[in-house]
């Protein structure tokens, strides 16, 4: 298998994420935030769960990616990185709901308030794994790779809708849906955003850093298997 | 053209097919009778919330039914044969739009018993007709395409299952939505944002079965 893997061997990028996440997290317990009610303290959470999510959204936009370069050129490597990425987003996801949960008990009084947005998410975390059961029914490995990139990419729509169209269709406690203020509410303040920036790049870049060792121990694993 | 007449070929034989022996009508029509027989004996008197929720869990089970036996039951050699003589292009419309049709006849014939059995009909009726019409080409089109996966898959029923949930929850939601604003009568305008959305996703399906069925089909 030739691969052309440079990027993933170099140290400048994951050296980065780690500063910036050790950064986020330091300064996110120091540094000043706006007095809300209801979030109080809370709010710090924010460089948490959000990160969290958009982690999750760029690992599932390279598998689709990926997915689709199948496609087009059946090529092992391609298959082998979608599936990859989907396993490091898929927990990304189950963080996301994780820190979404301990937000909600303090903020909602429930870890589980049935909120629409919640339940979406929670749903969306299924078609993925959804995904990975249809790949351990298949045995063999041309098909296996097929039958999941098609079924990845008529997933993706649908996850995106799920997260991002139908809550803001519905009666939400979410910050930004359903009649709630969205961001702004926070008053992401100058404080807020030199934390919460850094920590959404950061969180991206571990979550990458996450994929590509995955990626390239199953690929060694492949290579020892020949 | 070609495709057209391929596709009026290929429905055209899912019909005749399913003239002559009425096996899938037959059996879902069954299903739905026997399950709203049931309902009314648990519950004897339904109304509102729980009149529209019930009808959806029926629909829903009948759809999965309905659809997954278009691919499942199909045997491997009339599949080679299909292979060579049509393209995958019309033979995914053609099983969508005969799968359509299918599930318009249940969704009639279901709506029409539950509605006397139960002795209850929503506010706005025709509203709800519109609804289950929905309801059932939403159905139709994304079982369709499960299915199809699920069968080169080859373990069948439990796989289409697990594969159609996610997927069909945010179906189920604007439906149940939409289906209860007929059913409290509330004003046309105020469903369009969820008859838009239910058109929306099924053109999203539509469009994603016609890129991928070909990738599926070669095997």
């Amino acid at each position: 298998m030739a691969i052309n893997l440079t990027y993933m061997y170099k140290s400048w990028w994951k050296i980065l994420g780690a500063v910036l996440v050790v950064y986020a997290t330091v300064f996110g317990f120091l540094s000043k935030v706006p007095a809300l009610p209801i979030l109080h303290q809370s709010i710090r959470n924010l460089y948490f769960h959000v990160p969290m999510w958009f982690s999750m959204i760029v690992l599932f936009t390279i598998s689709v990616w990926h997915s689709i370069k199948y496609l087009s050129s059946n090529k092992q490597e391609n298959d082998m990185k979608a599936v990859q990425s989907v396993n490091a987003g898929v927990i990304f996801g189950l963080l996301g709901i994780v820190t979404g949960a301990i937000w909600a008990r303090f903020t909602w009084s429930q870890f589980w308030s049935f909120d629409v947005k919640q339940n979406f998410a929670a749903i969306a975390m299924l078609l993925y794994f959804a995904y990975l059961v249809l790949r351990n029914a298949i045995d063999e490995e041309q098909k296996r790779a097929k039958i999941s990139a098609i079924y990845n990419i008529f997933a993706f729509p649908m996850m995106v809708v799920l997260l991002f169209v139908l809550p803001r269709l519905s009666d939400s406690l979410h910050p930004g849906n359903g009649g709630n203020p969205g961001f702004n509410a926070y008053d992401l303040d100058k404080h807020m955003r030199m934390v919460f920036y850094p920590a959404c790049l950061g969180w991206i870049l571990i979550g990458y850093w996450i994929y590509t060792l995955l990626f390239r121990v199953s690929a060694l694993e492949k290579k020892n298997l020949l | 053209m070609q495709l057209i007449r391929e596709v009026k070929f290929l429905i055209g034989k899912e019909l005749l097919l399913e003239w002559r022996s009425k096996y899938a009508l037959n059996g879902v029509v069954l299903y739905v009778v026997s399950t709203v027989f049931v309902c009314f004996l648990s519950f004897v008197s339904l109304k509102g919330v729980t009149w529209n929720a019930l009808f959806w869990i029926i629909m829903l089970f009948a759809s999965i039914n309905t659809v997954s036996k278009s691919f499942l039951q199909e045997s491997k050699g009339r599949q080679l044969y299909i292979y060579t003589i049509a393209s995958p292009t019309a033979l995914i419309i053609s099983k969508t739009i005969y799968n359509v049709f299918l599930m318009l006849l249940v969704t009639i014939i279901a709506l029409a018993f539950y509605t006397l059995v139960f002795d209850y009909v929503p506010q706005d009726m025709g509203l709800y007709i519109v609804a289950t019409i929905l309801g059932s080409l939403s159905f139709s089109t994304i079982f369709t395409m499960i299915s199809a996966i699920a069968s080169k898959a080859g373990n069948g029923g439990m796989l289409m299952a697990i594969l159609s949930f996610p997927v069909i929850i945010p179906v189920i939601t604007m439906l149940i939505k939409l289906s209860k604003n007929a059913v409290d009568g509330l004003d046309r305008s105020v469903s369009l944002d969820e008859i838009a959305i239910l058109l929306i996703i099924n053109v999203l399906v539509i469009a994603s079965s016609l890129l991928l069925f070909p990738y599926l089909w070669r095997d």
